[in-house]
């Protein structure tokens, strides 16, 4: 097993390539992409496979370091490298060689620790069945090259992304990760049928605006950590701010940048209330939604949680975690009422992100539980949506699921990938989503025992709530799509299942969907009460109270301070069991409520629709999130800009034109003045030498005569003088 | 006799010469009164030199004079002919070419 060695001399250099690697292909592709034969996308698809298998080599070195690397003490060594190991760092702009040691002179490096590892790894996995799947769901498209250029810079942003060691590259890829998804949900944003533009069109804008406010918090919050530390390496940081923490304790800036951060996390993570754009993103091809949803995007936000766990006050992560639960319930419900197949995979994304952020709120078990929730949901996720991309396929963009039905015997591959992911979704044992699921919801209990915050309380009764709520919607979906008599003949009759590439995909992460939460069942271990590999490869196991594996070194000031290791275990023992009784009930009654209302019709849903109409109407009108953005942010806005515009128009320009006209008034007296006494001066001395020679050229006659009797009469005049003095 | 009496022939030279210069419209006459009042200074240096002075300097510049006089009538007498030549006539106030 020397091979699976972590080697940071050549390691380091393949995950130099691994961003590279699409990154050429994107260039290939932008520039010659039309040219090439299949227009390129088996191009794409081979670099990216490369890039996967590398990110799996690496992922696994990464692993058998974690199972197997024990220090001399018998405790296993964090799995945590940087590319200074291996001498490479880089140097990035405005380098002061005459003051070394400027804060300014910033060194940009690669850190590979458990965390990035699987991230990178799940990266690497969910974009090469994307691009495979795309070459089947998106042929015949007119901008076929465009769509895999920009889908293969969207996965460099998010490997980028995943590899830089300092807030501010992590900060250029999510930028560029903002920009690629703007053009991705905007793909079909022109029709070239009938030359018109789309609703992807506002969608992307929408999309772009909506996650730029939260990007704007994010860089706001870190300069703050920068103008007080110097220092952008979340290495840095992190030391930085415990030690702060330690001597003074939390202060109220740090609160405050620490929301900022946050706010980058609501925005791309679509948490309440800037969850607005993630709906509208459907607009997008579904290879794209099944990107942005499940390994980019909306991944980036909970991995920059991650990343930044250490400097967030527990003030910060109350509100984190209060948010968090609040969005997963919300969005949960409202999954409920809609019928695009999409689009209730769109709210169970902002649902399973809620559990997520609510998750890294209540901290320690639960930053580990949110960030594998992070990796399983991709996996899960990513073929849910790639399955819908399938039966939107097979039944010619048909998105509305009351037109669909009985679709099992006809589309057989997809339906059996998308019931293996619905499963792992809503949490059944074996299923990779209950093992992650199943710590949020434990974690919550356990910080409400180890005594809570309002918000811990609220995601305590939010998080297995909304559990149940997603097992409901998830198998009315399937219920809906799959069973039943078909409710229009027309779609049915067409419906065939999807081309190989396709199914390939479907199946590949399908069997990942199920078996990404346990390594498996190595001891028979259903109901997961051991430790998963996630936690194994951070380095933490049961002890809680310690994450020197995912940030070594530092002593964090915000999770389980001043508790005793042991009895935070034993809270933890005592939560696990009762988090399993709670997720394995929430999760069957969701199921059987499906079952009865979709399946076996014994409950008529539209009976409840019209039992509680005034409550059915506000949340299948999204809580009218939508008309109170329009008519608060969008129309005050409108308001401003006019206000705006007014003053420009009126104020603004009045003065710059009396201004102008000042000027121009002036300009008049100096020209007046100019032509009448500089011009009159000149004009004089001319006139007086001219004046002065006409009087003179009288004297100067040619006359011979004349000059005698003048030098004589002078001569004479002058001697008399003479004589007479 | 008394240097008087050759200062007066000079003066009266000077005035004949000088009369001519004024009254003459001919070149030619106005060149015969230059010569006058070149010869009547002349007589002056002789006159005083005789009367004055112990050396030869009064007479020298009478030499001179001569010479010079001789040099200038080539000179003019030139000037005439092409004046002559320009303008058909010997009168200085016909050449008014740089007159406006």
């Amino acid at each position: 097993m020397e091979f699976l060695h972590f080697d940071p001399a050549t390691d380091f250099k393949l995950l130099l390539a691994v961003p590279l690697i699409p990154l050429t292909g994107y260039l290939i592709q932008i520039f010659f992409g039309r040219k090439l034969p299949r227009k390129g996308d088996w191009l794409l698809t081979t670099g990216m496979f490369v890039t996967m298998m590398i990110t799996l080599l690496l992922f696994a070195k990464a692993l058998y370091h974690a199972y197997t690397g024990h220090g001399d003490d018998g405790h296993a060594t964090p799995f945590w490298h940087h590319s200074s190991e291996a001498g490479m760092t880089w140097s990035w702009l405005f380098q002061d060689s005459e003051a070394p040691n400027s804060p300014l002179n910033l060194t940009v490096g690669i850190l590979y620790d458990g965390l990035g590892a699987s991230m990178l790894a799940v990266v690497g996995v969910v974009s090469f069945f994307v691009h495979l799947f795309s070459m089947g769901y998106m042929k015949g498209d007119h901008r076929y090259h465009i769509f895999f250029a920009n889908i293969s810079l969207f996965t460099v942003a998010m490997l980028g992304l995943v590899l830089s060691d300092n807030i501010l590259f992590l900060f250029v890829f999510w930028e560029v990760m903002g920009l690629m998804s703007y053009l991705l949900i905007g793909h079909f944003s022109h029709d070239p049928k009938s030359h018109r533009i789309t609703q992807a069109a506002a969608a992307c804008k929408k999309a772009f605006l909506t996650t730029r406010i939260g990007d704007c918090c994010l860089f706001i919050g870190f300069m703050m950590f920068y103008l007080h530390y110097q220092t952008f390496s979340f290495d840095g940081l992190w030391q930085a701010t415990t030690q702060d923490v330690m001597v003074n304790g939390w202060q109220s800036w740090q609160t405050t940048a620490g929301l900022f951060l946050f706010g980058g996390t609501v925005g791309k993570s679509a948490q309440f209330p800037l969850h607005i754009w993630l709906p509208d993103a459907m607009e997008g091809p579904t290879p794209v939604s099944a990107m942005i949803h499940a390994a980019t995007m909306v991944a980036a936000g909970v991995f920059l949680l991650g990343r930044l766990y250490p400097v967030l006050s527990p003030d910060v992560l109350t509100v984190i975690t209060g948010v968090g639960a609040l969005t997963a319930i919300f969005a949960a419900t409202i999954g409920m009422t809609v019928f695009d197949i999409k689009g209730v995979l769109a709210y169970s994304t902002i649902s399973q992100l809620g559990f997520m952020v609510a998750g890294i709120g209540t901290g320690g078990l639960g930053l580990i539980a949110g960030l594998f929730h992070m990796v399983t949901h991709a996996f899960f996720k990513a073929c849910l949506f790639l399955s819908a991309g399938s039966v939107i396929h097979g039944c010619h963009h048909e998105q509305d699921m009351r037109k669909m039905g009985g679709l099992r015997k006809k589309m057989p591959v997809t339906f059996m990938c998308m019931l293996v992911c619905t499963l792992a979704i809503s949490g059944i044992p074996l299923f990779s989503g209950f093992y992650s699921k199943d710590k949020i919801v434990q974690s919550t209990i356990m910080t409400n025992e180890l005594g809570g915050t309002w918000a811990s309380s609220f995601a305590g009764i939010a998080l297995p709530l909304a559990a149940s709520i997603t097992a409901f919607y998830m198998f009315r979906l399937i219920f809906m799509t799959f069973f039943g008599q078909p409710r229009d003949k027309h779609v049915n009759d067409h419906a065939h299942e999807s081309p190989l590439p396709m199914t390939i995909a479907l199946t590949c992460l399908a069997i990942l969907g199920m078996f990404a939460g346990q390594f498996w069942l190595s001891n028979l271990d259903i109901m997961g009460s051991h430790p998963t590999w996630f936690e194994t490869l951070l380095g933490v196991s049961h002890d809680y109270t310690n994450l020197s594996g995912l940030y070594p070194g530092v002593e964090l000031q915000n999770t389980y301070v001043g508790l005793d290791a042991a009895k935070v275990e034993a809270v933890s023992h005592h939560a696990h069991s009762s988090a399993v009784v709670l997720s394995l009930s929430v999760a069957s009654l969701g199921i059987i409520l499906a079952m009865l209302m979709y399946l076996f019709k014994r409950l008529d849903p539209a009976k409840f629709t019209e039992t509680f109409a005034p409550i059915y109407r506000t949340v299948l009108n999204k809580y009218y999130i939508d008309e109170f953005a329009n008519k608060t942010v969008i129309r005050g806005s409108m308001v401003l800009s006019a206000v705006l515009k007014w003053f420009d128009g009126f104020i603004v320009d009045g003065i710059v034109l009396s201004v102008g006209r000042i000027n121009k008034a002036l300009g008049f007296f100096a020209a007046w003045f100019d032509k009448t006494f500089i011009d009159g001066l000149v004009n004089l001395v001319g006139a007086v030498s001219n004046g002065l020679g006409a009087a003179l050229r009288l004297l100067q006659t040619g006359r011979i005569q004349q000059y005698v009797s003048f030098a004589v009469g002078g001569g004479l005049l002058t001697a008399a003088w003479l004589i007479l003095s | 006799m008394a240097l008087g009496a050759y200062v007066a022939v000079s003066a009266a030279l000077f005035a004949l010469g000088l009369v001519t210069i004024a009254a003459r419209r001919n070149i030619l006459y106005v060149l015969f009164g230059i010569e006058m009042i070149l010869n009547a200074a002349n007589i002056n240096f002789v006159a005083f030199n005789r009367f004055n002075g112990d050396g030869m300097d009064g007479r020298m510049f009478a030499i001179f004079v001569i010479i010079l006089a001789a040099a200038e009538a080539a000179v003019a007498l030139a000037i005439v002919l092409n004046v002559y030549h320009l303008f058909g006539s010997t009168k200085p106030s016909d050449a008014d070419l740089l007159r406006e």
